[in-house]
């Protein structure tokens, strides 16, 4: 193995961990405010074929990553009608919108199958990115830069600041924070919006840049590992930064073990080890006391103000 | 006075589907005044006070503060007025630390340095003793409360409302609350405290408005009355002194417990110590003592949650049950209450129905074979709830939709209708207005006379005096000897609640605890 072949493997892994740190980075947020949304999968194949509808039909990739996050956005305002405003239960709705999102992409996206784009680049120029090393550096397409960018955000938003306390009260304990006076429902709309909005903006990194077309439910239930690391992060962003990596290693070693003769055993094995391994881990740290985190006490809970 | 009241209410009106909360509500509280609202549960207090903090608004009436008519729409708006509130259901976040919790209920942006100064300040000002670090789930109710205080006084009140803050207190955190809540009056600040203890308003308040079924029906000087002429007003009939039977307190042994130890259940419990105690039939056993001394950990081992080391340790008419759960000992005939109502005596998400099914259905016969007969469970919920007067739409009601009180005595109805040969309740009358405190009190008494042994144990002093014929004090997880409550003075348990025993812990037998077998 040479250093090429290690930073070449790099690069990989920070491309296939972006989509799940991002909807992850969503689903924290989601999540913290007492909220779970199961939907996280749906919500990312409808902002990926609608980033790559409007990025193929008008050739330009940011409105198409826009269109993607705003879609992804109203995909989780309808859960949020459903289980904030008529009070359906969360699992239910969450499992009913990813099958939605499944249905409506393929939907949608039956126009497009077989049409290949051109990815999108890396930001930063070429001259930048010579070779291999700083390629690690500059070469990534621009989501992976934002999605760093997003999780450290979210870690500092819900610690430092005000509004993120407020917004971990709300996940805490409802019928506190609305007797102080803090608008619960309102809050958890945020939350759940901006939820949808980070998975939308997942969904557009597979469409545009892991594989730059459409095919049905190309997401390929990333969107449930996201869901999975948001528990296994322990509900904290910085664990969340560590164990999206953690998962991407493991996803390439798929990958590698498909393109390889490093077969010693079957790839369905690799592929089902970050599943695998998720449980061990989680199993492992729930058994050590209050090291794995503790979820947020309202969390799936129905929120019904009694005046 | 000539001055302006701080805070007056003109004809405040409220109405929830079916019931009118408040009606045609009128009252004043001046600058410095502690002003109780006096009522039993359902009276209003809680809606009243929920408008004056902006959690509901009214339909009809006025509110006045300093004198000119306000709008108060969110509680928010009530802080800036100058309105701080202590709730009765405390809104605590437990998995954050105080500092956060204090900055949740502040409405401006604070630094945490400068939050952590004030904090100390205001704590140092009133004697509120805190680590401003620890997490809420690590601190005691008495603590959490003071959480709440600091809270609201951070905001520099005009008027602080406190819902029933003494509710879940010790005599000596009552204490220590209601210096505070004097040194705030005597500078100034106007206290509207709501509660249905009497003895407290008396000892405390300036005045006092008494609310029944909504309306006003009268103010007073509580300094002037008594806690039974003010109790009268506020059930609007004579209070009934529980009233016994003949005495009897010559019946044979139905409970004993012989040497009764068990370790910790958890970091936070209290390991029990060679526990001894004897009741007969016909009579009322008290155990007295501060919150957390064992009380729950006895109660756990007398009902069946926690087996005992062997089973003649504890035994029912003679029936070693030591390692019988609570089914089988339900069946033996040892009924037991627990303090917890929602939650532990009862599941707040199942009916009334099936809540009595829960614990009668062996006793009552409505569950044979396996099979729950529905219609028997209904109608034996139904007889708890017409016997005992409990406030409810009926048997298909969930638990949770009843008040603290009304579900109090339907726990207590629960068990007494089911004629145990023991029974063993805890707080019975936590939390429960005077009228139904009367209610369960006779219940317990008429449940004795038929024959039945009755262990209650409770904080309130005034309670076991009044109920018992014997008493004994827990403390540490050692219980004291019983002794008759006519020959033990109010001094004596205070200072034995505190530890001191006098030699009284010694396990040795009373003089007449013949009939052990």
């Amino acid at each position: 193995m040479t250093i090429t072949f290690i930073l070449d493997a790099l690069i990989t892994v920070i491309g296939i961990t972006t989509p799940i740190l991002l909807a992850a980075t969503g689903e924290l947020i989601v999540e913290k405010s007492g909220v779970i949304n199961l939907g996280v999968e749906g919500m990312m194949l409808v902002g990926a074929i609608a980033g790559f509808a409007v990025t193929f039909e008008t050739g330009n990739p940011w409105l198409g990553i826009l269109i993607a996050m705003v879609s992804g956005a109203v995909a989780a305002s309808i859960f949020g009608v459903m289980v904030l405003s008529l009070g359906a239960n969360q699992v239910a709705t969450g499992l009913a919108l990813t099958i939605f999102g499944i249905g409506l992409s393929s939907l949608i996206g039956s126009n497009y199958v077989g049409i290949a784009i051109d990815p999108l680049d890396s930001p930063f120029p070429d001259t930048l990115a010579l070779d291999t090393f700083w390629r690690i550096v500059f070469g990534h397409s621009p989501f992976v830069y934002f999605a760093v960018f997003l999780v450290l955000a979210t870690g500092f938003f819900l610690n430092k600041t005000r509004a993120g306390l407020v917004l971990r009260a709300v996940g805490e304990n409802d019928f506190s924070a609305h007797s102080i006076g803090y608008p619960v429902i309102r809050i958890r709309y945020l939350a759940i919006a901006f939820g949808g909005a980070a998975a939308g903006i997942a969904g557009a990194d597979f469409s545009l840049v892991i594989s730059p077309l459409w095919a049905e439910q190309m997401t390929a239930g990333r969107g449930w590992i996201a869901l999975a690391l948001v528990v296994f992060a322990g509900w904290r962003a910085g664990r969340l930064l560590a164990g999206s990596y953690f998962f991407g290693v493991l996803m390439a070693l798929e990958l590698y073990a498909k393109a390889s003769g490093f077969a010693i055993l079957p790839s369905q094995f690799w592929a089902a080890m970050p599943y695998l391994i998720a449980v061990i881990v989680l199993a492992l740290l729930s058994s050590r006391d209050g090291k794995g985190g503790k979820a947020p006490a309202c969390l799936g809970k129905p929120f019904i103000p009694n005046g | 006075m000539g001055a302006i009241n701080r805070l007056e209410l003109i004809n405040v009106t409220k109405r929830f589907p079916g019931v009118l909360a408040n009606d045609r509500v009128s009252l004043t509280v001046n600058p410095g005044e502690i002003h109780a609202l006096l009522g039993e549960n359902g009276a209003g207090k809680s809606t009243l006070v929920k408008m004056i903090y902006g959690i509901q608004a009214p339909d009809s009436g006025s509110i006045l503060w300093e004198g000119k008519e306000v709008r108060i729409n969110n509680p928010r708006a009530a802080r800036r007025l100058g309105i701080g509130m202590v709730f009765q259901h405390f809104s605590l976040f437990e998995a954050m630390d105080v500092v956060e919790n204090i900055a949740l209920g502040l409405d401006g942006s604070v630094s945490r340095q400068a939050l952590n100064a004030e904090i100390r300040g205001v704590m140092d000002k009133y004697g509120l003793k805190l680590d401003p670090r620890r997490q809420i789930a690590t601190l005691s109710v008495g603590e959490r409360q003071r959480i709440e205080i600091v809270r609201a006084l951070l905001l520099n009140p005009q008027l602080l409302i406190m819902d029933e803050p003494t509710s879940v207190l010790t005599p000596q955190e009552v204490d220590e609350l209601f210096k505070t809540l004097r040194r705030l009056a005597s500078e100034g600040v106007s206290i509207l405290y709501i509660s249905h203890k009497l003895h407290e308003i008396v000892a405390l308040c300036d005045r006092a408005t008494i609310l029944r079924g909504g309306k006003v029906v009268g103010t007073c000087d509580p300094r002037q009355e008594t806690p039974r002429s003010m109790g009268e007003m506020m059930i609007g009939s004579d209070l009934r002194d529980p009233a016994r039977g003949q005495m009897k307190v010559e019946g044979t042994v139905r409970l004993s417990v012989t040497n009764l130890s068990l370790p910790k259940p958890d970091d936070f419990g209290v390991a029990l110590d060679n526990v001894n105690l004897d009741v007969k039939g016909g009579e009322i056993f008290g155990i007295a003592g501060v919150a957390g001394n064992g009380q729950n950990e006895l109660l756990e081992a007398l009902c069946g949650e926690r087996l005992s080391s062997a089973a003649d340790v504890i035994k029912v008419d003679r029936i070693p049950v030591g390692q019988f759960g609570p089914t089988s000992r339900r069946e033996v005939g040892l009924c037991a209450v627990p303090e917890e109502r929602n939650g532990h005596a009862a599941i707040g998400t199942f009916s009334l129905a099936d809540n009595a099914t829960l614990t009668a259905r062996t006793r009552i016969g409505f569950a044979t074979q396996g099979f729950i007969d529905q219609d028997g469970a209904d109608a034996y919920a139904a007889k708890v709830i017409q016997t005992f007067a409990v406030k409810t739409l009926g048997p298909n009601s969930l638990a949770a939709s009843l008040s603290g009180g009304n579900l109090q005595k339907f726990v207590m109805g629960r068990e007494i209708l089911q004629a145990p040969s023991v029974l063993v309740v805890s707080q019975p009358t936590w939390g429960v207005d005077a009228g139904s405190a009367a209610f369960i009190h006779q219940a317990l008494i008429d449940l004795a006379d038929k024959g039945s042994a009755i262990i209650v144990i409770s904080q309130d002093l005034d309670e076991l005096l009044a109920l018992c014929d014997r008493l004994s004090v827990i403390n540490l997880g050692r219980l004291s000897v019983g002794r008759p409550v006519s020959e033990v003075s109010v001094q004596e348990l205070g200072l034995m609640m505190g530890g001191s025993h006098g030699g009284w812990t010694t396990p040795a037998m009373e003089g007449d605890h013949a009939a052990k077998a």
